[in-house]
Order: structure tokens, then C-alpha cells, then sequence
């Protein structure tokens, strides 16, 4: 049995299904995250986990344990919240001592375990300032510490880098994976953001209007996405319509009556010179994007998308003709929606 | 060149300066007008000479009137009282505002709104309507003495009693009191509460550490307005408490208009004025020293 398992978890808010029949298997020490547009029900998910929200039907067993009923001071969890929660007349030391005063452990222990995790966390020399005066990573280190120093069986992010900026949320990324792979600690991120999600978890679950539509790892979500939905909203999508051939491998069709949706990702196109590969077509625009270019292109499929690596040769300019070319096995052959957004 | 361009930065905060004290003089004129003069001729009366034969003698200065307060247990007996129920009102208003504030922040969107005009009502109705309600539900014949009777007991006094004023003023001062702490409590962020319940505090606790601490400028705020207002009332003791339970301003009163000694209740009134900014001042003095670190 998993540490940490949702058994057909549901939420209905008066005549609105928030969380639908949600099963799902944490192992101890994996870091998942739960990833899905605002309103997908990811956030109601973690909060039935944390007790805020009361479960309408299913159960939450926690190390073989049902935790579903269970007040939230009994759960004994870590919670990093969204605008970080912290109490604003306490200096850091202090509240990252709060959950161990409410357990009322000795003053030395206390002292000894605040400044272990202010330390893990880089923030030994703060300890005595008041939240209002930290910037706003320190705030979330601040955070952090406060639901790491109880020592929770599980730590639950509630959407962590939403409020810093692009440098300091790409840092903080990897500084709380750092973390959590030091303390080895089980941990259930909510995010709405992709990249967020691939670049530090061990698991990606997908939700989308309440119901959970893949769970893998990032690389096989990235490679493998099951539908449409989840091939746009992890990552660029090329969507071309296609058939499967003989052999059983897919094919792009160029008929509007193609039976199957197939997803190529914009890396997986070559380009050649006008004339060659499987596919003709012009570029439209490009954008530079530092570590690449990305071009659209126009083309009798519509119009793709293409990513190419800036390896420090000339561009290719707008309205110039193109050759496209792919490899037939990178194609993804997708589900229909099972659920609308 | 650059000699020259410190010149026009002054000039123009000069002509700003000026510019301020014009827009703000007709707020000062009226202040100045209806509050200073006044006070400054209550102050001037507190000094002069009364002679129960001549009246006020305008020319003749003196101070026996602040020794009079001050040696005379009469006065000092009245003072004391004042003192001590306006203190026990802000106590209660304390008690009774803080949870109903934080009853109303909890509301859903169309009770709150409901509740706080029910919360604002007597401040619409007139303080004497008020006072004579109180009057008919306490006096001797009142719907409470009826009831402890209907109920088998004796009839007790109840109006013209200390319990009389403190239960009317509190009635008046509670939303002096809830609207500062809701003010403070709108600015609370609720998932903080939802922290100190995931670290394992009991709701007790969350409340004990984690929002009355918070709310403490609300608080502060609150008991100086209810202090200041209920030792400063005179519609309520003076309905409620009757010629017998008197409080500083129905002794001010009295000073005036019954024994004509308007030097004696001039005297009084600062007595009052001071009394009552002292004790404000050192009280709102210690609560920031206390939370000012933490609170900004």
C-alpha cells in the first residue's frame, strides 16, 4: 500500500463537482505534482488532504491510516501556502517555532531544531527579523522551514512560486527540490504551471475539471500526452490529423476526413531547403527566444510551429520556403477528450 | 550655472508651503473658531472668582476651585466613578466587540451586511430615546422587575444604579469598538489561521495567538473612543443614574445650571479634559511600546 492514497475522493459544492472520483498512490519520498488550469480542482484536492475542506465521499489514508474525518490539527502536515501564511508579529525564529511550542517540546530542543532547519533553508542570519522584512523568496524559505521543522510525514505545496518573479521562481525550483530530496521528505505540489511541474517532480498528475487524466512521470507526459488537452497544455503542440498505416504506425494524412489526432512537438521538425522532407511550407514569423528560435510556418496542414536551436548560425528569414521533415515514430496518436474544460 | 539651480527648487516649495496652509484655513478657521476660542474661555472662566452674592467677578483670579476638587472627597468620589465604569464599559466592550467582530468577518456575503447596520442601528436612533428605553425596561415597574417577579422573586433596583449606566453605555459604545476591530480583522490573511490549525494549535490558540495579536490596533483604537466617549457621556448617566449617581458631566452640569457656578464646572470640565487625555495617552503609550516592533 502507498504512504499516501486517495481512494475515490470526491467534492461537490452544492450542485458543482469540484473533485470527481480522484484515486491516487503516493510513494514515501516521491515528489508529486498535481498540475491543471485554475479551477481544475487541484487546490480542493490538497485542502481535503490538509483537512480545510471536508471530504463529500472516499478517503484519505495517510501510512495505512484514514486521516479523511481527522481534524487538521491531528493530521500532523506540512502546508506551504500560496501567499505563505506567515504570522506577521513574529519574528522567523518564531514562527518557524510555533508547530513545535504547539507540540510543547523543551525551549533547548526548540532553539536547537529552529536553527538546524533555518540553516537548511539559508536563512541562519534572519532569524530575528519580522516577515515584513524579508523579500519575498526569503518569505517562502520562511515558509518552508515552518512546515518542515515538525517533521510532517507529508509536505503540501499550495501553488509556492506563484507570487515571485521569473528568475527567483526558476531558483526556487530547484532550492525547494534541493530540500526536499535532503530531508527525503513525501511531498504533493499544486501547481498550475508546466514547467514547474516537469522540471522537479518524480510524478506529474494531470487534472482537468475535477477528474485526474494522466499520471506519469514528466518525461513520459511530455513524450506520451494521452490527449489533446494534456499535449497543448504540457509544453507546444503541433495537432495534424493522420491515419494509421499498414504497418500500424501513424501517418499524417492530408484529408480533413483523417480519423486520428496526432501531436508532434515543435522540436521534433527539421528543416530543409524548399522541396525537400514530407511537407512544404513558408515562414510566416519568427521569434527569437534566446537559447532558441521559434518559427511559425504556414503549411496545406495549417499552421505549425517549429523550434530550432540558436547553435549561432544566420536564421532563416520571415516569407522564406521551407521543407519540413519528421521522424514518423515521434508522432503521438491522442484520445479524444473525455472531459471538457 | 550651477550656482543657479538650487534657486526655482525652493522658490517652489515655498510657493507649495503656502499653498497647503490656504487649502487647509478654512478647516483650521473653523476649528479654531468652535473648538480653540471655547476651550481657551473655559479655561480663563476655570480661574475666575464666583461670589454667591455677585456672581462672577471676571477680574478677580484665583485657584481655590482646582484646590476644591481636589481636597474635597465629593468631587474626588465622582471622579473615581467616572473612571472606573468607563473603564469596565471599555472592558466590556472589549470582551463583547472583539468575538462579534470576528463573527461578522466570518459572515457570508449577504448576512454581514445585514448584521452591520443590526450592529450600527443605535447609533441612528437618538441617545435619549435610547436611555428612556433602557428606563422602561429597568425602572421599578419595568419589564424586568416583571418578569423576576412573574418568576417568583423580589423586585430589585435597578435603575438609578451603577448596572444601569454601564448596561446603556455599553449598548451605545459596542460599535465604536466593533468597527476598528473588523477593520483590522479585513486585513488578516485567512490561510494564516489555516497555518497555525496545520501546526497543530488548537482553535483556541489560533485565536489566543495568531488573530488577537493582530487585531491589537483595532483593539487600541477601539477602547481609546469608548473610553474617551463613555467618561465624557452625559445623556445616559443622566437619565440612568438619576440626582443621586452622578458622573463628571452631570456634575458639570449641575455646576452650571443648578448651583450657577460656572467658574466651579469650567474647573471641572478641564479637570475632566486632562484626566481623560492622560489616561488615554499613557495607555496608547503602552499598548504600541508593546506591539510596535511587531506590528509596524
Amino acid at each position: 500500500m502507498a504512504f499516501l492514497q486517495l481512494d475515490n475522493l470526491c467534492k461537490r459544492y452544492g450542485a458543482i463537482d469540484a473533485v470527481v472520483a480522484t484515486n491516487l498512490a503516493i510513494e514515501q519520498g516521491e515528489f508529486v505534482s498535481l498540475l491543471g488550469p485554475s479551477g481544475c480542482g487541484k487546490t480542493t484536492t490538497l485542502q481535503m488532504i490538509a483537512g480545510f475542506v471536508d471530504v463529500s465521499s472516499g478517503r484519505i489514508l495517510l501510512d495505512g491510516r484514514d486521516i479523511t474525518h481527522a481534524k487538521p490539527s491531528s493530521r500532523g502536515l506540512g502546508v506551504v501556502f500560496q501567499s505563505y501564511a506567515l504570522f506577521p508579529h513574529m519574528t522567523v525564529a518564531d514562527n518557524v517555532a510555533f508547530g513545535l511550542r504547539m507540540r510543547k517540546q523543551p525551549e533547548a530542543e526548540i532553539r536547537r531544531k529552529v536553527t538546524e532547519v533555518l540553516a537548511l533553508v539559508r536563512l541562519d542570519r534572519h532569524a530575528q527579523r519580522y516577515p515584513r522584512e524579508l523579500s519575498g523568496g526569503q518569505r517562502q524559505r520562511v515558509a518552508l522551514a515552518r512546515a518542515l521543522v515538525i517533521e510532517p510525514p507529508v509536505l503540501l505545496l499550495d501553488e509556492p512560486l506563484s507570487n515571485l518573479d521569473a528568475n527567483l521562481r526558476e531558483e526556487m525550483q530547484f532550492e525547494i527540490r534541493r530540500i526536499q530530496s535532503e530531508v527525503g521528505i513525501t511531498t504533493l505540489m499544486v501547481t498550475h504551471d508546466q514547467a514547474e511541474a516537469l522540471s522537479i517532480s518524480d510524478r506529474v498528475v494531470v487534472m482537468q475539471a475535477g477528474r485526474v487524466t494522466q499520471v506519469d512521470e514528466p518525461y513520459r507526459l511530455y513524450e506520451h500526452p494521452r490527449t489533446r488537452f494534456i499535449s497543448d497544455f504540457v509544453g507546444k503542440a503541433n495537432l495534424l490529423p493522420g491515419e494509421l498505416d499498414g504497418a500500424g504506425l501513424p501517418q499524417v494524412q492530408h484529408s480533413r476526413d483523417a480519423s486520428l489526432t496526432l501531436s508532434l512537438r515543435p522540436e521534433k521538425i527539421d528543416l530543409l531547403d524548399n522541396g525537400a522532407g514530407r511537407l512544404q511550407g513558408r515562414i510566416l514569423t519568427r521569434y527569437f527566444l534566446g537559447s532558441q528560435w521559434l518559427y511559425r510556418i504556414g503549411t496545406p496542414l495549417g499552421e505549425l510551429t517549429v523550434v530550432r536551436r540558436n547553435d549561432g548560425s544566420a536564421p532563416l528569414g520571415e516569407g522564406v520556403d521551407v521543407g519540413l521533415d519528421w521522424q514518423p515514430e515521434l508522432l503521438r496518436v491522442l484520445a479524444a477528450d473525455e472531459v471538457s474544460a | 550655472m550651477n550656482s543657479a539651480m538650487p534657486a526655482p527648487a525652493t522658490c517652489a516649495r515655498q510657493h507649495r508651503d503656502l499653498r497647503g496652509y490656504l487649502l487647509s484655513a478654512p478647516a483650521l478657521a473653523l476649528f479654531a473658531a468652535l473648538l480653540v476660542v471655547p476651550l481657551l474661555l473655559t479655561l480663563v472662566l476655570s480661574f475666575n472668582v464666583f461670589d454667591y452674592e455677585v456672581g462672577i467677578r471676571a477680574d478677580h483670579w484665583t485657584f481655590e476651585h482646582y484646590l476644591a476638587l481636589l481636597g474635597d472627597s465629593y468631587f474626588l468620589e465622582i471622579f473615581w466613578r467616572t473612571f472606573w465604569i468607563s473603564a469596565l464599559v471599555t472592558l466590556l466592550c472589549v470582551v463583547i466587540g472583539v468575538p462579534e467582530a470576528y463573527i461578522l468577518s466570518r459572515m457570508g456575503s449577504p448576512w454581514r451586511s445585514i448584521f452591520l447596520v443590526v450592529i450600527l442601528t443605535p447609533l441612528l436612533i437618538s441617545v435619549v430615546v435610547r436611555a428612556f428605553g433602557w428606563s422602561l425596561l429597568l425602572g421599578a415597574d419595568g419589564l424586568v422587575n416583571h418578569a423576576i417577579q412573574a418568576l417568583g422573586g423580589a423586585p430589585i433596583k435597578l435603575l438609578y444604579t451603577p448596572f444601569a449606566v454601564i448596561v446603556a453605555l455599553v449598548h451605545v459604545m459596542l460599535p465604536f469598538m466593533i468597527i476598528p476591530v473588523w477593520t483590522s480583522l479585513q486585513k488578516l490573511d485567512p490561510a494564516a489561521e489555516q497555518a497555525a490549525l496545520s501546526l497543530g494549535a488548537s482553535q483556541t490558540k489560533v485565536m489566543r495567538l495568531v488573530v488577537l495579536p493582530q487585531v491589537m490596533p483595532g483593539v487600541l483604537s477601539g477602547t481609546l473612543i469608548v473610553f474617551g466617549l463613555a467618561a465624557s457621556s452625559f445623556a445616559i448617566p443622566g437619565l440612568l443614574g438619576g440626582r443621586r449617581l452622578k458622573m463628571v458631566a452631570t456634575l458639570v452640569y449641575d455646576q452650571y445650571l443648578a448651583d450657577l457656578n460656572w467658574p466651579m464646572g469650567a474647573a471641572i470640565a478641564i479637570a475632566l479634559l486632562l484626566v481623560n487625555l492622560l489616561i488615554m495617552l499613557s495607555w496608547n503609550h503602552m499598548i504600541e511600546r508593546r506591539y510596535k516592533k511587531s506590528l509596524g
